[in-house]
């Protein structure tokens, strides 16, 4: 139809005049098309907004924490707080810029009762925005910038998973109880490394031990051969690092084709060796990580869990699956208080905030900034699992600096 | 810094920049013989790294896959200059840039359909997965130096190709003159073809040896893409030699500044090359 | 032409009314999008009137957006009419810096240094302390639109802020116009034509193409205040070369050199986005496969805007 005869002649005011008729008519079919909804519009069901990365590099960690929630929704005979649920879903994409426009789709045009996501801190950032613009209620099944639960705490924002200061201040400790005197950190320059290597930083000299020098390079660049070089210039006792995804699967690689892994021993935050040791084989062998989950762990939930999670999706589970499970499971909570009843947002609150939560990691309650308050595990790299080693710190509370609540 | 940490970031800074010339030499072909701006360079490289990836697993060997590789990334590069770059060259900057920029969207996702978005590794060969003892605490990746071998045999290579061969003249003559060198009966299409094909599989070839290296992973064409970028405007659009000139700097300002002055990391690369257009609006070196 | 009048009038009532179709959620989409119309239309200037290709024009919207962002204390509102024309300035500075480096190259020199100073900036936002980092700025208010004491709008409110918005897409659109009709604005559409008669005829043409670059920056900065006031919150990624191509597209989308193709083109982008993401997660594949459609069979391509100028200079019929 644009394609006609008429909009293909080349003079100016035709091909404007069609330009117009063809945005006209894209504007209104793309603008009427509401968020995909996996039911019909009934008003007894609570609707749930999902706004995860599904594409790009963080999208097996976004199915994993939908996988995860999911399981948790059905274990408990498909409902929450009794009630059935309505999921309205969106993929951030991990994009910043677009975030305030994705989380505003699912608030004011899907008008959902509650909003879960999301995996990127900076896009998490903008969602607590706009969820605190709109007293929204916000469970985050993973974004760990320690503002969310610091001085942009508020009482409609919750969080399942960590702050990045938790696991890296409980590996300060360890280090410290091994006797290491000197480190050099490394990460990268964004929120979550700073953060993760503050926290590292606090454990460790806290324990009597020093950094000496403090690395970092631009997000996400992963060209580490001179700050290698520098490292064992160096010599530092042990060496802390924050790297997730792609970067952390070559930085373990390029430590060990350095050398260092036999003559500095290397020890970071979990996801150093989480979702990566597929890929990092050899060279990760023997690396220590702090998580606050771990393979092997030998409380009953966490069998449950995952067999439970292997049946339903062919397979293994891991720490991203097990937060958004614990994110339905402190929503169902809440919910059962109330009766179901979303209205009662400060019952709501009330009961959520008492929860003690069955995770497969081990029992958890959340601190007053609404932060898990949970133990953190020491897990050493066998073969291709991040085996407990020990509980490094029991019931770990991030000091939320700056928060009001 | 003592000595030895000096002699090591030396190495590494040409190690770094010998890799970038390998990616941006094609881009300069690309560019300056056949006039084209093409930002799907980045992806070429991304693609390389992904069959280095694919056809290692599936044959075993990365050298194999590395051949496979090239040999499928020239038929890439002429069926993509048949197909859509042919329409380009009588085609203004604006149209050239938007069009590869779609084709970025293009290889994205359907890399993302086919491949997915996880990250992945790629083994060193055995005959080359050890390293070289430096000092006491540090020793130095051998395959990383067989790159640098390759990278500079390549780059003689291309020298020979382009100085020294009748093909190399004609290439040069294209450039130069288009309509000219059609009206003594060459064939400028297949010439142009063949440029591309060429541009192609050297920024593929690079992703292929640096996979090992540098992991496989989404973001990567579009990193290296912009880097490459400043290496041919610094060493002068369609100049092989200013483009290894070029990556030889950026190598170098890069490594040293990074460990030097952390904070002025990112914008070294954009700071020298303000200061190199200050100075000379055309890049270090003028045409091939 | 004068259906094209009958066009343009209908679609300006269309805007002037969408508010009062209530849902507040549309009404601020609007809003977005007549922003990213200035911003469209700020680079039309300079792409599609002077006919310098730049890969990196959202720089000087992220250094809009940043200004408010950065100026804004986090328990205070701050005064639009201070920070709206600050922020102008400083985007307007800002590429008059570039601009001195940028604009003495030529063809494809200047799409890649564009787009290289473009990234260096997204880079000091994004690794320093200085924007607040990867992780942005969020603003706790909106800025306050008072002048002594009167406070003609609430821009907390989504209808206020979309007929402010509205009114400043209009005031650029028509000062733009203003201005190309001008001897300054033909000189720049000569210059575009043919760059050495411009020179032989004694026009700077370096001083020209430098004023094009700066306004269209400051323009542009404008366009980012907007955005950063919409949704209170600055990021990095609004700097990204992204961004850069977006714009650049709705240009091809709307139209070069044809002042409402910005608008056109805004919307027209929007929409195919938001057709795209209903129908996959895998959008952007349709969304590059439309660019590259676009590109090889738009007909004529940029031929018609040279032909629409011939035709001016030699006489004939009015701009169509």
């Amino acid at each position: 139809m644009i394609e006609s005869q008429y909009c293909s002649n080349t003079s100016g005011a035709r091909r404007r005049v069609c330009a117009v008729a063809a945005a006209a008519l894209f504007a209104t079919a793309g603008m009427m098309l509401p968020a995909t909804s996996t039911l019909a519009q009934q008003p007894t069901k609570v609707k749930i907004g999902l706004m995860l990365p599904y594409s790009g590099t963080y999208a097996a960690l976004g199915n994993a924490i939908t996988n995860g929630f999911k399981l948790a929704v059905a274990e408990s005979g498909g409902k929450l707080g009794g009630r059935e649920i309505e999921y309205f879903t969106v993929d951030d994409e991990s994009d910043p810029a677009k975030a305030p426009e994705n989380a505003n789709k699912l608030i004011k045009r899907d008008k959902v009762d509650v909003l879960i996501g999301t995996v990127h801190s900076g896009v998490a950032l903008a969602m607590a925005k706009v969820a605190r613009d709109n007293n929204t209620l916000l469970i985050i099944p993973n974004a760990g910038a320690d503002e969310i639960t610091g001085p942009l705490c508020a009482a409609n924002i919750f969080r399942t998973s960590f702050s990045n200061w938790q696991p890296g201040y409980a590996m300060g400790k360890v280090a410290a109880e091994q006797k290491k005197k000197t480190a050099v950190t490394f990460t990268w320059k964004y929120a979550a490394g700073d953060e993760s290597v503050g926290g590292f930083k606090e454990g460790f000299e806290q324990g009597g031990g020093k950094v000496i020098k403090e690395l970092a390079l631009p997000f996400p660049q992963v060209e580490f051969q001179s700050y290698l070089t520098e490292i064992a210039s160096l010599k530092p006792d042990v060496v802390y690092v924050f790297f997730a995804g792609g970067g952390a699967v070559k930085f373990v690689k390029d430590y060990a084709a350095a050398g260092l892994k036999n003559s500095i021993p290397l020890v970071g935050a979990g996801f150093l060796t989480d979702g990566t040791l597929e890929a990092q084989g050899d060279s990760a062998q023997g690396l220590l990580t702090t998580l606050h989950y771990a393979d092997g762990l030998s409380n009953p939930k966490d069998k449950g869990f995952r067999a439970a999670y292997s049946k339903a999706y062919k397979a293994e589970p891991d720490v991203y699956a097990v937060q958004g499970y614990d994110a339905a499971q402190l929503l169902n909570t809440g919910l059962a208080a109330v009766k179901g009843d979303v209205g009662k947002r400060g019952e709501l609150v009330a009961a959520m905030e008492a929860a003690k939560i069955d995770s497969p990691r081990g029992p958890f309650t959340l601190s007053k900034a609404h932060n898990p308050v949970q133990d953190i595990y020491l897990r050493k790299v066998e073969g291709k699992e991040n085996k407990v080693v020990s509980v490094a710190i029991k019931g770990l509370t991030d000091p939320a600096r700056g928060c009001k609540l | 810094m003592d000595v030895y940490s000096f002699l090591i970031q030396l190495l590494n800074s040409v190690q770094y920049g010998l890799l970038l010339f390998l990616v941006a030499s094609g881009l300069t072909l690309i560019f300056g013989i056949m006039g084209i701006i093409n930002l799907a360079h980045g992806s070429f490289y991304m693609i390389g790294a992904y069959m280095a990836f694919s056809l290692a697993s599936l044959t075993g060997s990365l050298f194999v896959a590395i051949v496979l590789g090239t040999a499928l990334s020239v038929v890439l590069g002429v069926a993509l200059e048949w197909a859509l770059f042919s329409h380009l060259y009588k085609r203004d900057h604006l149209d050239q840039v938007l069009l590869t920029y779609g084709l970025i969207l293009v290889f994205e996702e359907l890399r993302s359909i086919i491949v997915g978005d996880d990250v992945h590794g790629v083994n060193v060969p055995d005959i080359l997965n050890w390293s070289l003892p430096l000092t006491d605490t540090l020793s130095y990746p051998v395959y990383r130096l067989f790159m640098s071998a390759v990278c500079v045999v390549l780059a003689g290579l291309l020298y020979v190709l382009i100085r020294r061969t009748r093909l190399g003249m004609m290439i040069r003559a294209g450039a130069s003159n288009r309509e000219m060198v059609q009206s003594l009966g060459l064939n400028i299409n297949l010439i142009y073809r063949l440029v591309f094909a060429l541009g192609v599989a050297l920024a593929a070839f690079a992703g292929m040896i640096a996979a090992p290296v540098s992991s496989v992973y989404p973001g990567m064409g579009t990193q290296v893409l912009i880097i490459c970028f400043v290496v041919v405007v610094i060493g002068g659009i369609g100049s092989i030699w200013g483009a290894l000139v070029a990556a030889l700097l950026i190598g170098l300002a890069d490594t040293f500044v990074k460990v030097l002055i952390p904070e002025a990391a990112g914008v070294t690369v954009y700071v020298l090359m303000a200061a190199i257009l200050l100075w000379r609006p055309e890049g270090l070196f003028r045409r091939v | 032409m004068s259906r094209k009048r009958i066009l343009f009038a209908v679609a300006l009532a269309l805007l002037a009314s969408f508010p009062f179709t209530g849902a507040t959620f549309y009404t601020e989409l609007v809003t977005n999008v007549m922003i990213l119309a200035i911003f469209a239309m700020s680079l039309d200037l300079l792409v599609g009137y002077t006919g310098l290709v730049s890969f990196g024009h959202a720089a000087f919207f992220g250094i809009g957006a940043y200004t408010l962002g950065l100026v804004a204390p986090k328990d205070a509102a701050v005064n639009l009419w201070l920070t709206l024309p600050a922020a102008m300035l400083a985007a307007g500075l800002a590429a008059l810096v570039v601009g001195v480096f940028v604009v003495r190259t030529k063809g494809i020199y200047f799409i890649m240094v564009t787009l290289a100073f473009a990234q260096m900036f997204y880079f000091v936002f994004h690794d320093t302390k200085f924007g607040g980092g990867s992780d942005g700025i969020s603003m706790n208010f909106k800025p306050v639109a008072s002048i002594g004491g009167f406070t003609p709008f609430d821009l907390a409110s989504a209808t206020h802020s979309y007929y402010f918005v509205f009114a400043a897409m209009l005031l650029v659109f028509v000062f733009l116009r203003v201005l190309l009709r001008s001897t300054f604005g033909r000189a720049l559409q000569g210059i575009h034509s043919n760059e050495h008669r411009m020179r032989s005829l004694g026009f700077p043409v370096y001083l020209y193409k430098l004023a094009s670059f700066t306004l269209a920056g400051a323009l542009a900065g404008l366009a980012g205040y907007l955005s950063a006031m919409q949704f209170g919150f600055v990021n990095p990624e609004i700097i990204s070369w992204h961004q850069s191509g977006n714009v650049l597209l709705m240009l091809i989308l709307g139209g070069l050199g044809r002042l409402y193709g910005g608008v056109v083109g805004a919307f027209a982008f929007v929409a195919l986005q938001e057709l795209y993401q209903s129908v996959t997660t895998h959008w952007q594949l349709l969304l590059g496969a439309t660019i590259i459609l676009l590109v090889i069979f738009l007909p004529g391509g940029l031929a018609s805007v040279g032909g629409r100028f011939k035709r001016t200079l030699v006489g004939g019929a009015d701009d169509e």
